[in-house]
């Protein structure tokens, strides 16, 4: 260390890089928020939704009957847990999801359950064979089944890649913006500014340390979804990276822009929540994003949340190549080239 | 070159809204001169010495530095000065030598970062974070970084505002070795000892306007009546004496 500081000068576009990856080294929450949150969040994901096994079928039968020839006939069923309500409970039961169908004994029994519920109809049907077949129903011939697993079409395998590109949108920006807007408030912009340092250093800096710290923040959550959650990676590793960093740049932009002229780091807060939330909704990360209706969806396509998670699941799990997202890559550097320019129009460095 | 003075500015107006804040200021500092501006709070000290530093723009009146304008020379002149802002707060995380060798980095020439160190008597806390330093570490530090391009003009604004008189005491001792080395200072203050002890000339600054300029020892004869400079000893000269300004260990 000594020996560089006697070798005198060195760049200045390096010498702010670095403080600014040790800055952030230097916070523990950041790492955290980076690095260890969207990991919970995978395996939070993959327990909340498993899918090596069949649904389970939550059904209820009223407290009296358990023993009965009912209840037997509802338990060898695949998947059925049986499960006694008391009377009376039964619609409290169901709305709160502890039992998708309650079967109230009869002849023939009565389905109560509600309809709107995709569980409750899947309920429905597994019950309805059950109980018919317990009561002698004779199918006309039975269907062999071939049962494969198609890798990468599990919920958790679609995913990973939009927990990564949710973590890059939140880490550029944030990464960004955060420190450009504390380091105005501190004065030490102005205090930068009172030196020969070039503006387009320190811009440049911040977003040269972004995409340093992008790499493990690719690895950690890929790595651990490829290696504990078995999420197939089908892609190149220049296919994923170069997403990645045109990503990257253009959240960094945006954040960039966000933080132009921020004072406080209850406005950043603010304008940051105001552009992110939106994109969480609908750029597809947790459900797909047709679920929406047609004319909100052009509008979807070009948010850069979609363009990055669509590309980067596109990337990971079909294996496309960087000249199959042409379209993607070009709405994310339109997304860099304009937030960009604004920002340098717009910042204030007092 | 020794003609031109350091820093001269002419009918310098500076408006906040319906505020003016700087109203017709004029000052000539020569090189090699110690030159305080003194004035109460709001009386538009830091707002004058913004506009030197080409942080502000003035609304009309002029500025040279060094016989550069900032228009024309700001790269140039950014080298050459040394600033140091009122309220600058440096990041906490860094550590000394990590925050020196960043504020080199922007200079094509001056001191080695170990120099820094040893000129501000920092070399123990190089590797502490910038967040743990006492007040009068961090005015220091602030100094050093000012001074890492060798300035021709170096710029304090209140350096020893909150300093405990072990550290104000310090940091003159700084100022006076750069003098010796024949460099400019603008500076700051609000303690008049302070102006006595360190300026050739003072400003005394009042709603925007200068309204008193000369020597200190000129002004305090001129003015004649209750000395606001005293020559004689102060309580902070002894307080200083019995506690022993080597007595931190810093």
């Amino acid at each position: 260390m000594a020996s560089r500081a006697r070798s005198g000068a060195s760049s200045p576009l390096v010498e702010l890089t670095l403080a600014r990856l040790k800055l952030f080294a230097r916070e523990p929450e950041l790492v955290f928020w980076t690095f260890v949150f969207p990991i919970l969040m995978s395996v939070a994901m993959a327990i909340a939704f498993p899918s090596g096994r069949a649904t389970r079928v939550l059904v209820g039968v009223p407290s009296g009957v358990s023993g009965s020839s009912l209840t037997k006939a509802l338990e060898i069923a695949e998947g059925v847990v049986v499960k006694p309500v008391p009377s009376g409970d039964e619609l409290r039961a169901l709305r709160e999801g502890e039992v998708h169908l309650v079967v109230v004994p009869g002849d023939p029994p009565t389905y109560r359950y509600d309809p709107a519920r995709d569980e409750s109809r899947f309920a429905r049907l597994v019950v309805d064979d059950a109980l018919k077949r317990a009561s002698g129903r004779v199918d006309p011939w039975t269907a062999p089944e071939d049962r494969v697993q198609v890798a990468g079409s599990r919920y958790v395998d679609w995913l990973i890649p939009g927990l990564v590109g949710m973590t890059i949108m939140g880490t550029s920006m944030w990464g960004l913006a955060f420190p450009i807007v504390q380091a105005r408030m501190q004065h030490l912009l102005k205090r930068l500014m009172a030196s020969p340092m070039r503006k387009s250093d320190y811009l440049m800096a911040q977003l040269l340390a972004r995409l340093a710290f992008l790499a493990p923040e690719l690895v950690v959550p890929l790595g651990f979804g490829v290696f504990v959650l078995g999420v197939p990676f089908n892609g190149s590793v220049f296919a994923l990276t170069t997403v990645s960093i045109v990503g990257a740049l253009a959240f960094g932009a945006i954040g960039l822009l966000a933080a132009s002229r921020a004072r406080t780091i209850e406005g950043i807060s603010g304008l940051m929540n105001a552009m992110m939330l939106p994109m969480w909704v609908l750029s597809g990360v947790f459900f797909s994003a047709a679920n929406f209706p047609d004319v909100a969806q052009p509008l979807i396509k070009v948010l850069p949340l979609t363009a990055l998670v669509d590309s980067l699941r596109a990337v990971i799990l079909d294996g496309a190549s960087v000249a199959s997202q042409t379209t993607e890559l070009l709405i994310l550097l339109a997304w860099t080239i304009v937030p960009f320019g604004l920002a340098l129009k717009l910042f204030k460095w007092r | 070159m020794a003609n031109v003075p350091a820093l001269c500015c002419d009918g310098l107006v500076k408006r906040y809204g319906s505020v003016v804040a700087v109203d017709g200021l004029s000052l000539i500092v020569d090189r090699g001169e110690c030159f305080g501006l003194l004035g109460p709070n709001g009386a538009g000290k830091t707002t004058t010495i913004e506009i030197l530093e080409g942080l502000l723009e003035p609304d009309t009146g002029r500025v040279e530095v060094l016989g550069l304008t900032w228009a024309a020379s700001e790269r140039e002149l950014r080298q050459r000065l040394g600033i140091q802002l009122q309220d600058t707060q440096l990041s906490d995380k860094l550590t000394v030598r990590e925050t020196l060798r960043m504020f080199r980095a922007f200079y094509d020439e001056g001191r080695t970062v170990d120099e820094l160190l040893a000129l501000v008597d920092l070399g123990s806390k190089a590797e502490s974070w910038v967040g743990k330093l006492s007040g009068g570490q961090k005015q220091r530090l602030a100094l050093a970084c000012a001074l890492a391009g060798r300035p021709d003009v170096l710029f304090l604004d209140e350096p020893t505002t909150g300093l405990d008189p072990q550290s104000r005491r310090q940091l003159w001792e700084l100022l006076r070795q750069f003098r010796a080395d024949g460099g400019t200072i603008l500076i700051t203050t609000h303690y008049m000892d302070e102006a006595e002890l360190l300026c050739d000339r003072v400003a005394i600054v009042d709603q925007g306007r200068v309204i008193a300029l000369d020597a200190p020892k000129a002004l305090i004869s001129s003015l004649g009546a209750p000395r606001v400079v005293t020559h004689e000893g102060t309580l902070e000269d002894v307080f200083v004496a019995l506690t022993g300004r080597h007595l931190r260990g810093e």
